[in-house]
């Protein structure tokens, strides 16, 4: 496994805001991630991302267990978080904003062309053909273009395992079709991909596996294939759905309190 | 900036436009950059198109401004402000203002001048004391603004005031220093001789020759977007003249009186201009530093994010800031041949303020360039010399430099509300 959830826990103060959760994904796939507003996506991948230091639980990485205390943690596990907000700096072009911070150097020298080409390259790669002019400025271009910078960012540097924020909330329909092919493709070259969203539509399209959050507690992790968009609703929005979800220690099916 | 071959069609389907002959090439080139500059990309083109409008109209009110002896003379005044618009542009760029530059550029002064003449040591001494004492400055106020969180508008305006006060300390309430050395003197007044003038020339041409001509190499050697070889050689072309009439027409005699005392050479103050033009060129595009700089100036956050470190690279740009401001007090000292309260204070900051701006740099920031800096101090020195030519009262010469201030900034403005309008932020 890339990527090893047990038992994770954090806390702030006296609120247990992830209790006992387990989760796992592997090179390759898609796991998206669902659950209502404060069922804890947002403080799970902080953990993972090193953002937040854990209370319990495990993480491992390639089967090995890790503490990851900072970003740079993550950065060195391959670890990369593509969050909403997005991080990209207007006045800077598409390859400026690529290696912002990890700018390739000849002595002195920035080695703008060695980074035009390797950007050129890594965009080929992930066979993006909506940005044409590696040399405009960020501001210039679409919510689906800056979006694609963004996840390509994060795919430069030898990344094993790419987190995106809801990458598509703020972006039209062919934009956002746009995006989940990306995601797909970063999959298919072997990368795991963990993918939050609030759009079921967006998680059928790219996700092979669906984890629900529900109050802090992982509900069920269910391969797609399998899923009816009703059965994930009934996950969120209850913890539970037929013989999947949640169960009370007195037996029944349900929620915690 | 220059704008690539095919800038302007993001979207358009791959395949269209290639292979165009030489003339599509250079067209579409055009083309692109007419479209930056429409999405509010103006660059430097007002700035070049306010000296051309500036020239034209003093050359015809007042023959004597196209008179060799005047454009020798409008380097001199324009120096001091230069510099230290120069460095204001790395303020600008990071999105803070420094409203003590001018001040600090008198108090460097008065230190060097209190070096020179009052303690008797030799000019490189009293040089170092003053670039030292502009990077102290600039630690004291980056610190200040980076470490505390102080607006850096108040930092500076607290400065402004203080830096005053120091000046009155260090020059005894009110004397006047003379600055008797002749090196310090030739800063701002000494002329080269004609055919050293000849060689920084063909030094200057060659070396922007090689660079345009090796990245243009490279590019294409890499298969990258690269502009069409034409462009390429004819911005060389367009500089080898301009640089050639500048250095002609100061190699000529521009004394009233030749038999007298001979006036003839490129003025030293060029060359210390070009010098530090491209030595702060190259740190602002050429190096890691400058990059940050401009990820600073255009979203700290995502700086911050990318492993930049922010607050260092902010203190240094108020460092580079400062100590240009010295440079800049330096060269007012020379011209002067003394130093007094007045030095660097008056309208010199806003003057160095309005060059940056008028010549593009964006008091939003992220946005700046040093060539700004000496353009915009052209226009602003024009201004004055072609005013002054004209004799028109002093109230008249600050009301229309402020005017163009104004003017500068709200192009400033306006372009970004523009570049909103193309999706630009």
């Amino acid at each position: 496994m890339l990527l090893e959830l047990t038992g994770l826990s954090k806390r702030f103060g006296p609120v247990e805001v992830l209790s006992d959760v387990d989760l796992s994904i592997d090179a390759g796939e898609v796991c998206a991630l669902v659950g209502d507003n404060g069922a804890g996506k947002s403080t799970l991948v902080k953990c993972v991302a090193g953002i937040h230091g854990i209370d319990g639980g495990t993480i491992s990485v390639n089967d090995e267990v890790r503490t990851i205390s900072d970003p740079r943690d993550a950065a060195a596990l391959g670890i990369e978080v593509v969050y909403q907000d997005l991080a990209l700096c207007d006045n800077l072009d598409v390859v400026e904003n690529l290696f912002l911070g990890r700018e390739k150097r000849r002595g002195l020298v920035l080695d703008d062309d060695a980074m035009e080409q390797l950007a050129a390259e890594t965009l080929k790669s992930l066979a993006v053909r909506t940005i044409r002019n590696l040399r405009q400025p960020v501001a210039s271009l679409s919510g689906g273009q800056r979006q694609t910078v963004a996840i390509a960012k994060a795919v430069l540097w030898n990344s094993q395992l790419v987190i995106l924020d809801e990458p598509t909330a703020a972006l039209g329909v062919a934009q956002t079709r746009q995006v989940l092919e990306l995601i797909r493709r970063l999959a298919d070259q072997g990368l795991a991909v963990l993918y939050i969203s609030h759009n079921l539509n967006d998680v059928f399209a790219v996700a092979d596996r669906i984890a629900a959050l529900y109050l802090g507690r992982m509900a069920a992790v269910i391969d797609a294939a399998d899923a009816t968009q009703s059965q994930v609703v009934e996950l969120i929005t209850s913890g539970r759905s037929g013989t999947s979800g949640l169960i009370d220690t007195n037996g029944t099916n349900g929620a915690r309190q | 900036m220059s704008a690539p071959v095919q800038a302007e069609d993001a979207e358009a389907p791959p395949g269209a436009g290639t292979e165009p002959g030489a003339v599509r090439a250079v067209l579409d080139h055009v083309k692109g950059y007419w479209s930056e500059v429409r999405s509010g990309e103006v660059g430097a083109l007002p700035a070049v198109a306010g000296i051309i409008a500036l020239c034209a109209f003093f050359g015809a009110s007042q023959p004597v401004f196209l008179s060799v002896g005047n454009l020798a003379n409008l380097f001199g005044q324009g120096a001091a402000v230069a510099c230290i618009a120069m460095g204001l542009v790395f303020v600008l760029v990071i999105g803070e203002i420094d409203l003590s530059a001018g001040f600090a550029s008198g108090v460097c002064a008065s230190i060097m001048a209190v070096v020179l003449t009052n303690w008797g040591m030799p000019w490189p001494v009293a040089i170092g004391a003053a670039i030292a004492t502009g990077v102290v400055i600039g630690l004291v106020l980056g610190t200040l603004v980076v470490k505390l969180g102080i607006p850096s508008f108040v930092v500076t305006l607290a400065a402004f005031l203080a830096f005053q006060g120091i000046v009155l300390m260090i020059l005894k309430e009110g004397t006047n220093i003379t600055i008797h050395n002749d090196t310090v003197k030739a800063v701002a007044g000494g002329n080269l001789e004609r055919w050293q003038g000849w060689v920084l020339l063909v030094l200057a041409v060659a070396g922007y020759a090689a660079l345009q001509l090796n990245r243009w190499r490279r590019r294409v050697g890499r298969s990258l977007v690269h502009e069409p070889l034409a462009v390429v050689l004819a911005r060389i072309a367009s500089l080898t003249a301009l640089l050639t009439a500048t250095v002609f027409l100061l190699n000529l005699e521009r004394s009233a009186n030749p038999q007298i005392i001979s006036l003839t050479g490129v003025p030293v103050v060029v060359v210390i201009l070009g010098g530090l033009f491209a030595v702060w060129t190259f740190v602002l595009h050429r190096t890691r530093f400058g990059r940050h700089l401009y990820a600073v100036g255009g979203n700290a956050e995502a700086a911050v994010r990318a492993g930049v470190n922010v607050d260092r690279v902010r203190i240094a740009a108020f460092v580079i800031c400062s100590a240009m401001a010295a440079v800049g007090g330096i060269v007012a000292a020379s011209r002067a041949a003394s130093v007094d309260p007045n030095t660097g204070g008056s309208n010199v900051l806003l003057l160095s303020v309005g060059a940056a701006v008028i010549g593009g740099a964006s008091l939003f920031g992220g946005k700046g360039t040093v060539r700004a800096a000496l353009l915009g101090g052209a226009v602003v020195a024009i201004i004055n010399n072609g005013m002054g030519l004209m004799g028109l009262s002093s109230g008249v010469r600050f009301g229309v430099t402020g005017a163009v201030l104004l003017l500068a900034a709200g192009v400033d403005a306006m372009s970004r509300g523009r570049g909103k309008l193309f999706g630009r932020h």
